[in-house]
């Protein structure tokens, strides 16, 4: 029998990967061949999806972006054995987009078949478990706080820092929180991690509770990602059955429940107190801090919330060591970033690498400029709130202090590239008019502030009273920024103030020299 | 729209099941949703009361989210990314066509009743954007022809 790929991944389905499976099963089937079809995770390079793969004596040989009507002529032309054809890529780990990447995280994204709880452990799967079930809470604490591990939702908190003040916050009944609600646009990390190796994040979630004294885990997931809900919802019920779940996990007496909770579309349920809101059944309406979620969190009690790759992150630092993971990175970024390549992109898709390489060799010696084939002219990088670049930043080292010191945001690591006809005006309107929607309305300078910024914008660029009306919009930025409650309000600024300061010419004013 | 009557047993049994729960509201909502395909207006006051909330705390709870829904949605829901990436890819031109072609604006059901148009605000679908849903199934770098293919699929599939 013969083993072949293809992603059971939202993106790849969204190109048709469904149809590939299908038609390869029935032509397979008529031509009496005796294969086995497994629907892993992407492997994350998007511009070859849906990407077929092989498993032969010579390993696994690839071939994409492959349809339907390829089917025929692959088989005839013998894809079973790996034989070559147009289409054939050789073997994925030998591409340079592929090779140049340090897949911790990843490691089995795209490898594996997601839901095989014996796939998931013949490839190194629940080895960070095993550790921890041994360990002091305290040390497995301290392994991710060696690791440098800092929240890769975005803001960037130390790991360690958070799950020790829980380690250490008396209560009854403590929880951890996934906060699965990937909203930023460019962003898709998340998904992939939950669609293609759902054990490692149910495996990072179980450590965490082992490691703060918590029984009860929720991946509070955003309503856009079905296929996500399938998987893990697969992967926990396998949990269950094989006692990584539930009471007395492999026989150490210890205890973690975990279940999903589907959100209902709103961006705000990305902040966690408004997520920890959400959850209780609420308005997602973000809470003050101080308390923290540390403290008072899910129903009041002591909670971790931690963004997915955080927690996926775990089990690789639980088995090689805390170490092992921080001598990736640079400065006080230590270990990978799983990078999203989105937007006007010619190769967009998933690349995870230490921190440290130049926004310029991601963009143009991997992504391989745009998809358009016109010049890059702006690129917005960690969501909506993330400030716009221009070409003379390029060269900035994805870390998150060196993205600080130009005033822009690393977040979660999505890049979203725009070609030279976007029209900057447009985006720091939209940027605005996005936190009109989604704003929770809580606080003045979000919820007001928002709708006056589109208003000012507009005079802006229909000539009233242009110079005035720049100096009120730097003024409302300036009050969104300090008198905000969250980031929503607080960071909405960023793509606006960018985009006025690198591209006035946009809003008709005249132009600057480029800093 | 449906008679509350027939549709009152769904609900309350949606709320039974759910009662031992924490944080029980969005289930419970989900639930409605998915069986009857919005939250009938006059369901608020049976889930107000089964789970000690005031109406106006759970009307709240509905019209925070833009997922949630109080009137019939077409057969099918087409959702279209509104966000960053989708608009480096000529979304806003998918988006206008999905509106002329549709006849209809956002948040607004085609007179047969075939299809409710949304906007969404990203589907992690961005590395092949533009990006629109229909029902549950994910389209990628979805152009004006290709939105008219599958609309014509679906109607095809009437």
């Amino acid at each position: 029998m013969t083993r072949l790929f293809i992603s059971r991944d939202s993106t790849a389905l969204s190109l048709g990967a469904e149809q590939v499976a299908k038609t390869l099963q029935e032509q397979a089937s008529n031509q009496g061949l005796d294969i086995q079809i497994v629907r892993n995770g992407s492997r994350g390079l998007y511009w070859l999806e849906p990407l077929l793969e092989v498993e032969t004596a010579n390993g696994r040989i690839a071939y994409g972006p492959v349809q339907s009507e390829n089917i025929p002529s692959l088989l005839e032309s013998g894809l079973l054995e790996g034989q070559t054809h147009p289409l054939c890529l050789g073997k994925v780990e030998d591409l340079p987009y592929f090779k140049n990447q340090n897949r911790l995280t990843f490691a089995r994204v795209g490898l594996t078949d997601p839901v095989n709880l014996d796939d998931y452990i013949a490839h190194e799967g629940y080895r960070g478990l095993k550790n921890a079930l041994s360990m002091q809470q305290s040390d497995i604490v301290k392994q991710v706080t060696d690791s440098g591990l800092r929240g890769r939702g975005g803001a960037a908190f130390p790991t360690g820092i958070k799950w020790n003040t829980v380690l250490n916050a008396p209560a009854e009944q403590k929880y951890i929180v996934c906060n699965a609600d990937e909203g930023d646009s460019g962003t898709f990390s998340d998904r992939m991690i939950m669609e293609g190796d759902p054990f490692v994040l149910i495996e990072g979630m179980t450590i965490a509770g082992l490691a703060v004294g918590a029984t009860q885990g929720y991946i509070y997931l955003r309503i856009e990602y079905p296929h996500a809900k399938v998987a893990l919802n697969q992967a926990i019920a396998a949990a269950y059955q094989n006692g990584y779940l539930g009471e007395n996990i492999q026989g150490s007496g210890k205890t973690f429940h975990l279940e999903v909770r589907s959100g209902a579309g709103a961006y705000i349920c990305g902040e966690e107190t408004s997520l920890l809101e959400s959850l209780e059944g609420k308005r997602g309406l973000v809470r003050f801090k101080p308390p923290l979620p540390a403290i008072v969190g899910l129903f009041g009690k002591p909670t971790i919330v931690n963004n997915v790759i955080s927690l996926a992150s775990v089990p690789i630092i639980l088995d090689k060591g805390g170490e092992y993971y921080r001598d990736y990175g640079m400065g006080r970024s230590r270990g990978t970033l799983p990078l999203q390549l989105a937007g006007n992109i010619k190769h967009p898709g998933l690349f995870e690498v230490a921190f440290g390489m130049t926004l310029r060799e991601l963009l143009y010696e991997y992504g391989g400029g745009t998809a358009s084939g016109r010049p890059i002219r702006a690129v917005q990088v960690g969501g909506p709130l993330g400030a716009y670049l221009h070409e003379g930043q390029f060269d900035t080292p994805l870390d998150y202090e060196a993205f600080a010191a130009i005033s822009a945001v690393l977040g979660h690591g999505g890049i979203v590239v725009h070609d030279d006809t976007v029209n900057m005006a447009d985006m720091a309107r939209y940027a605005m008019e996005f936190c009109v929607e989604e704003s929770c309305g809580k606080c003045t300078p979000c919820r007001i502030g928002s709708t006056r910024g589109v208003e000012v914008i507009d005079r802006i660029v229909n000539d009233v009273q242009k110079d005035k009306n720049t100096v009120l919009l730097r003024d409302l930025c300036d009050t969104m920024v300090y008198g905000s409650l969250c980031a929503m309000g607080g960071m909405t600024p960023y793509p606006v103030l960018s985009s006025l300061n690198h591209f006035p010419e946009d809003f008709g004013l005249q132009p600057a020299a480029k800093v | 729209m449906q008679d509350y009557q027939s549709q009152k047993p769904i609900v309350l049994d949606i709320l039974n099941a759910h009662l031992a729960m924490p944080g029980n509201l969005l289930p419970i909502l989900h639930g409605i949703q998915d069986t009857l395909g919005y939250i009938p207006a006059a369901s608020i006051d049976d889930i107000a009361k089964a789970l000690y909330l005031s109406k106006a705390e759970v009307h709240g709870v509905v019209s925070f989210y833009h997922y949630f829904r109080t009137t019939p949605p077409g057969k099918h829901t087409i959702r279209i990314c509104r966000a960053e990436s989708c608009q480096a890819m000529n979304g806003k031109t998918l988006e206008s066509h999905a509106k002329n072609s549709l006849g209809i604006d956002f948040h607004e059901t085609t007179s047969d009743e075939h299809f409710s148009l949304e906007p969404v605000y990203c589907l992690g679908n961005c590395a092949c954007s533009p990006s629109i849903t229909i029902d549950d199934e994910v389209y990628g770098r979805v152009t004006p022809e290709k939105f008219d293919q599958l609309l014509a699929a679906c109607k095809g599939a009437k």
